[in-house]
């Protein structure tokens, strides 16, 4: 048969030479590998102090922008839940009422949006599908969770706090 | 002084000794925890317990904490009386066997001559092989009284693996004794100092038995095979829970910490130290003595080092690989080293 | 010296005579192997009151470290449910009490005649391991090296029982 990789090693079946058999130069080799390891720069981030680099690619946690007067930029349009592969997004529709126009940018919008986090695979497609930018996936990881229903996140989950208010 | 014809200076010296001696080796205990968890870290990369204090170094006593305010659970089929009895035989074992090392020279404290060595009896060798004897006791009633069959499992592989491995240790001892003469360990450590050459190099294939041996006894990896985890759920030890547990565990380390001491002391000049006859005339006695004694604790220190370093690198022995190391390897390699040692002997006095 | 020492004794004494009628009466055969152990202690405090410290030491390796560690390791394998206890037949029980009173009439009449001096200094420092060592090399040393033909020979043994065939 044809090796995969060139890396194949024929099994060594010759009888043990006597060093071999003494055991314990195999033993001595072992042990100053193992020394030598105790020098080695350590693999360990120590979590809390010190946080591991993000790829710049990274893709995490879903937010829901805003535009620059603090309204939602999400239109319902469903394009990111036809585009999710794990059918992960669900959302409801609803139109802007009359004085809701500081609210929600367009004239219909998203009443509830939900993304179920153990679903999604994190791949970025409901980023590309919007065509309103309303949809981003941020840097950041689901924390953990007790209950299945703790990883259905919500509008209020998703939502960027609105600059305006922030900033007041 | 002196009431029922005791010298109660005496006595309080004694009782001193042993009670600094019975700190050092449980602190000693306490920290070769912390160590093994460090120097195991490191051989894996890893940076090892470092929250609790600087360098994780009250790991320790957050451990002995937790331990002591765990849940104590008995078994209901066990044998009560038996299973408490198991971790304290274990534990006093452990803590007997410092009394005949020779920690030091003499201190002169006021006047009085203080040995370092809480009984110089003329048969110090001997006393620890029968000390170390008694310690199996703790680990097979501990595993017989659990009613498990695990632990019943671990203390016979615990007692025939201590059994067979105290044969070559005995006979890598005697051929050590052929040379040095006596049973006393002080006057073994003062031939070496005085002479100026180690027994180890006197004596290195008894020395690498007594080591292999020292491992075995310890119950440490690679021969590890009474509280095998993987295979035993945890050996003798399986249904111990809170301080017993900590008993056990306290024992080993104890174990590991004395027997490298005396390791240092038979083989490697025990408190002596490069250079100390020479030393001797220009410092005094006193602090050649605290020199000598730093000089026997980072000796054992070494020792504890290479018992985690061992077995953080070798993998654990199969039980039957282990009994013909022990049967078939090492009995008759400390038979040949005896006759050997002997038939130079006779060749030295002859001549 | 008297008092202190006749303390050490009584205790001592004590001690052995109460585990070694643990030995004969508990119910327990592992209790019976380690009241026998706490009696070789015992014994072994006796030793070392006679000045026999080699005789004490090596009394405790072989009897408490090594046999009584075989006979503990062979009732541990052993089911000890006392349910399962055959019973024992009676006529079992007086041979017992007949020979036990048998050993103990020859024990005290062959002790009564036999005369107890008082040990001399001399003879205090036979049980230290040089004097011992003399002792067994020069002035026993064929008997000695006897038993150590029947040790090879039980080791001989052990080596063609334990051969796989």
């Amino acid at each position: 048969m044809q090796p995969l990789t060139n890396r194949a090693k024929q099994v060594d079946r010759r009888p043990m030479t006597l060093a071999e058999k003494l055991y314990l130069p195999a033993i001595g080799k072992g042990m100053g590998i193992t020394f030598k390891h105790i020098f080695k720069r350590k693999a360990t981030v120590s979590f809390p102090d010190q946080t591991r680099e993000f790829s710049p690619v990274f893709r995490g946690l879903h937010i829901l922008n805003r535009d620059e007067e603090g309204r939602e930029r999400c239109t319902a349009c469903g394009l990111c839940a036809v585009a999710c592969p794990a059918e992960a997004i669900t959302m409801e529709a609803a139109e802007r009422k009359p004085g809701e126009e500081n609210l929600y940018r367009e004239e219909k919008y998203a009443a509830r949006y939900e993304i179920n986090m153990l679903r999604c695979i994190f791949c970025g497609f409901c980023e590309e599908a919007c065509p309103k930018d309303a949809i981003y996936l941020s840097e950041t990881f689901a924390p953990a969770n007790y209950q299945r229903k703790g990883f259905i996140y919500g509008k209020d989950d998703l939502l960027i706090p609105d600059p305006k208010a922030q900033g007041k | 002084m002196t009431l029922l014809s005791i010298d109660w200076f005496f006595l309080i010296e004694k009782i001193l000794l042993i009670s600094v001696i019975l700190v050092l080796s449980l602190v000693v205990a306490m920290y070769a925890t912390w160590g093994e968890r460090k120097v195991a870290a490191w051989i894996q990369d890893r940076l090892g317990p470092n929250r609790a204090g600087p360098m994780g170094l009250l790991q320790p006593l957050a451990d002995g904490g937790k331990l002591f305010f765990k849940e104590e659970i008995i078994p209901t089929s066990a044998n009560r009386f038996m299973f408490v009895l198991g971790p304290s035989i274990a534990m006093v074992v452990a803590c007997m066997t410092s009394a005949v090392i020779p920690w030091g020279g003499t201190l002169t404290i006021a006047g009085r001559e203080v040995s370092l060595q809480v009984a110089d009896v003329n048969i110090g060798i001997l006393y620890i092989f029968a000390v170390v004897s008694m310690g199996v006791y703790g680990i097979m009633i501990g595993g017989w009284a659990s009613n498990n069959k695990y632990s019943l499992l671990a203390s016979v592989r615990a007692a025939s693996q201590i059994i067979s491995y105290e044969l070559p240790m005995g006979l890598a001892l005697i051929a050590l004794l052929m040379t040095t003469g006596t049973l006393s360990l002080k006057t073994i450590v003062e031939q070496q100092i005085n002479s100026g050459v180690y027994n180890a190099f006197i004596q290195p294939l008894g020395f690498l038995i007594f080591l292999i041996c020292a491992f075995a006894e310890c119950n440490r990896a690679p021969f590890d095979l009474p509280e095998a985890e993987n295979e035993l759920n945890g050996g003798y030890h399986l249904e111990y829970s809170s301080m017993k547990l900590g008993f056990f565990l306290f024992a080993e380390y104890i174990n590991m910490f004395i027997s490298s001491a005396l390791m240092a002391t038979l083989y490697w000049g025990g408190y002596g130290f490069p250079g100390m006859t020479s030393l001797a005339s220009s410092l005094s006695p006193n602090l050649i003595t605290i020199i000598g004694f730093l000089a026997l604790f980072i000796k054992t220190l070494i020792f504890i080092f290479i018992f985690m370093w061992v077995r953080w690198t070798v993998p654990r022995f199969r039980y039957d690989q282990l009994m013909r190391l022990g049967w078939r390897v090492l009995i008759p390699l400390s038979l040949a080293n005896m006759l050997i040692t002997g038939a130079i002997e006779l060749f030295r006095h002859h001549s | 010296m008297g008092s202190i020492q006749q303390i050490i004794f009584m205790v001592l004494s004590v001690v052995a005579l109460a585990s070694a009628l643990g030995v004969v009466l508990s119910k327990n055969p592992v209790t019976s192997v380690l009241c026998l152990i706490i009696t070789f202690f015992a014994i072994a405090g006796h030793y070392i009151m006679m000045n026999a410290q080699f005789l004490a030491v090596v009394h405790i390796i072989v009897y408490a470290g090594a046999i009584m560690v075989l006979f503990l390791y062979v009732l541990m394998l052993m089911n000890l449910n006392a349910e399962l206890e055959p019973q024992k037949r009676n006529w079992l029980k007086y041979a017992g009490a007949i020979s036990g009173g048998a050993l103990l009439v020859v024990l005290v009449a062959a002790l009564r005649d036999a005369s107890m001096p008082a040990l001399s200094p001399e003879a205090n420092e036979i049980g230290l391991i040089h004097n011992l060592g003399l002792a067994l090399f020069k002035q026993y040393v064929v008997p000695f090296e006897v038993s150590s033909i029947l040790f090879l020979s039980a080791m001989i043994g052990a080596v063609v029982i334990g051969r796989k065939d």
